[in-house]
């Protein structure tokens, strides 16, 4: 029996090498006369192994890993496709702490499928929620995602089947689904993840999304830092168009969709949703002040819904088990799973789906294994660059939306950032106003502005030019910031700014300054 | 300044890059897009040929142009190496890195080598973040950034 043997094809296995392990795989194959053949799957979502090659072997997968291509030939000499013992053995993937402490909803089949196989992808229980949906009248559908408790994960939070209940009772002759794919946020990889790991997921989410609103046509619009995701994404629409998941009708409903995939061109602020649908419509990523909502006049004016990956790809889980399973896990009103990014100096990096309600101190000390560098934690920045930067003390506070926004925080796309106790954390908050100084569509005054009187003061503040004013000047700034602009980008970096302030006081003080009061 | 007719050569290319790509909805971006991949640059002399085609005005398509930092106004180098300087980089060091691949290569950032070897950028997030630093050399991902790897960058960008 030919023998399956996984090596990963997300980028983030890539950029540890894994096209050379592959490489020295097929080449051991060839040379030893074994009957195997090499899978790309995506990644299971532990970096700190990755490379991590799997083999299908008759008691189950078993994993190794790290692998590096010159690991290769002794992981054959021990007898690698028969699952040998070797010292980068890891056993059953699936009992890695890391990944056994999980609840996979959305990224149920990301890491062990082969991406662009259809067949792979109905085998672990793909198309269940499609077929659902196609035998469901579209008020049904869209009662199942309001009944869900799902939330847009793209940051905002927003209840999805409200959206798709206003697309839905909104009458037009043409509507749209647009997937958020402009996942420009630091610290955030999951959509990546899912587009490279398992792309018919979002397909099918989309897919059920036209089926509940009535939209023939769906875009997914991904930022061009990801190359890779791209590429996946318009084989796997091609292999769903041919088997009839796309096109004139859906699965034999009466109803048709279709997706075309569209490339960013560098711009942050398109990852907002306003100033995503202009780009689609080839003007700047300028943002629309709204209303009108996008779910009344969207895409060249028609009713649209517009939601993140994850908020899409998390649709086939609720059609197929039901609003209720989903429901069932999460706290408040955050439900469902989340799935969290542990990134930057963190030893266990890597992507951890789970019901809401973790404390951040699991989840950076327990689950993330605290600092790669070995040093104390300092400062988590949750949520991107417009997240709030939270101390240790913080710690105690639940992964829920509501209790982070009481803590002046944010969930945004779930991605979260270690600092050690090397950060400068004036030198964070400069970069949070100089990065929306370079974004910044330009469209409303705090934002275009404001950003760059920010870096100015803050610039005099480490000069120490009257920093007392400079504080209160700062802080003003936010004020008018958070208040004054248009969407979240200028809105939102007063987050980072002023938590930086608040809960890192001394790395606003020069020295001098310091020794000055004492 | 005065706008230079395109040659004939350019304004063929342009115009075959823009009959395959304008009856998308909302094509002006898809088309920039393909006369990037076309020139390796959004060429000055394109900008009223896809004005015309689209029914734009000039000014429109130069302030879409302008507004999107894919969109080059000249040729890059040979290689482009883009730098990720985002948070999650920072936390691992990603600063240090880029003093070191300046100074390795002789260029700042948004600068080209003077034997047009090689474009350094900065990025603003790759999704490398498990993995940071990270870099992206034409399209190829690299992740956990470190001197030894700046050195066979360095050394692959100038063969």
């Amino acid at each position: 029996m030919s023998v399956t043997i996984y090596v990963p094809g997300d980028s983030g296995a890539l950029a540890l090498g894994a096209d050379k392990v592959a490489k020295a795989i097929e080449k051991e194959i060839a040379a030893r006369g074994i009957d195997a053949k090499v899978v790309r799957n995506g990644s299971r979502g532990m970096y700190w192994l990755e490379p991590m090659v799997e083999v299908a072997t008759a008691s189950g997968r078993t994993a190794y890993g790290p692998v590096s291509a010159k690991d290769v030939a002794s992981l054959f000499d021990a007898g690698l496709v028969s699952g040998g013992q070797h010292k980068l053995s890891l056993g059953d993937p699936e009992k890695i702490p890391f990944l056994a402490k999980q609840t996979r909803l959305t990224f149920a089949r990301c890491g062990i499928t082969d991406p662009l196989s259809l067949a792979d992808y109905e085998a672990h229980g793909g198309l269940v929620g499609l077929r659902n949906a196609v035998k469901m009248a579209p008020a049904d559908v869209v009662k199942q995602g309001t009944e869900s408790g799902l939330r847009g994960r793209g940051g905002a939070g927003f209840p999805t089947g409200i959206k798709w209940k206003t697309v839905l009772d909104t009458s037009a002759e043409q509507k749209y689904i647009v997937c958020n794919a402009d996942e420009g946020d630091s610290a955030t990889f999951a959509d990546r993840m899912i587009m490279e790991g398992d792309p018919f997921v979002l397909i099918e989410g989309m897919a059920i999304a036209g089926l509940a609103t009535g939209a023939t046509k769906g875009y997914v619009y991904i930022r061009s830092e990801y190359p890779h995701a791209i590429a996946m994404m318009t084989k796997a629409v091609e292999v769903a168009k041919k088997a009839g998941v796309l096109g004139k009708s859906v699965l034999g409903a009466t109803q048709g969709f279709d997706i075309e995939i569209r490339s960013g061109a560098g711009a942050y602020v398109c990852g907002e949703e306003t100033s995503l649908l202009n780009s689609l419509e080839g003007k700047r990523g300028v943002v629309r002040a709204k209303p009108p909502l996008p779910a009344i006049e969207g895409l060249f004016g028609k009713p649209t819904v517009i939601n993140n990956v994850i908020s899409l790809a998390s649709v086939p889980v609720v059609m197929d088990k039901g609003a209720q399973y989903y429901k069932d896990f999460g706290m408040g009103r955050s439900r469902g799973t989340i799935p969290i990014q542990i990134a930057g100096n963190v030893k266990h990096g890597g992507l951890f789906e789970v019901a809401f309600g973790l404390t951040l101190g699991e989840i950076v000390d327990e689950i993330g294994g605290g600092t790669r560098s070995g040093r104390p934690v300092k400062a988590v920045q949750v949520g991107g660059p417009l997240g709030a930067y939270f101390p240790r003390a913080l710690f105690d506070t639940p992964f829920d939306y509501e209790a982070f926004a009481a803590k002046d925080g944010l969930i945004g796309h779930a991605g979260i950032t270690v600092f050690d106790d090397s950060a400068d954390m004036l030198k964070m908050a400069r970069f949070a106003m100089e990065f929306c100084a370079i974004e910044s569509c330009g469209k409303c005054t705090p934002c275009r502005i404001g950003s760059t009187r920010g870096v100015e003061t803050l610039d005099k503040l480490k000069q120490n030019i009257e920093p007392e004013k400079q504080l209160a000047l700062v802080t003003d700034l936010c004020n008018t910031m958070k208040f004054g602009s248009l969407c979240a980008l200028g809105g939102f970096t007063p987050y980072p700014v002023m938590s930086a302030i608040n809960h890192f006081p001394e790395d606003f003080r020069p020295a001098a300054v310091a020794q000055a009061a004492e | 300044m005065v706008m230079q007719p395109a040659s004939t050569e350019l304004a063929a290319r342009t115009a075959a890059v823009i009959s395959e790509l304008k009856d998308l909805e909302g094509p002006l971006i898809p088309i920039l897009h393909g006369l990037q991949e076309e020139f390796g640059y959004v060429p000055q002399e394109t900008l009223p040929i896809i004005a015309d085609a689209l029914n734009l005005s000039r000014a429109e398509v130069h302030g879409v142009v302008t507004f999107y930092h894919d969109f080059r106004k000249e040729p890059a180098g040979r290689h482009v190496l883009k730098l990720c300087q985002a948070e999650a980089c920072q936390s691992m060091g990603s600063d240090a890195i880029a003093a070191q691949v300046k100074q390795k290569l002789g260029i700042g950032f948004h600068e080209t080598s003077k034997d047009g070897a090689v474009t350094l950028e900065p990025v603003y997030c790759l999704g490398l973040c498990a993995c940071a630093p990270s870099a992206m050399l034409d399209g190829e991902v690299i992740g956990r950034l470190d001197a030894d790897k700046i050195d066979e960058i360095a050394e692959e960008v100038r063969s």
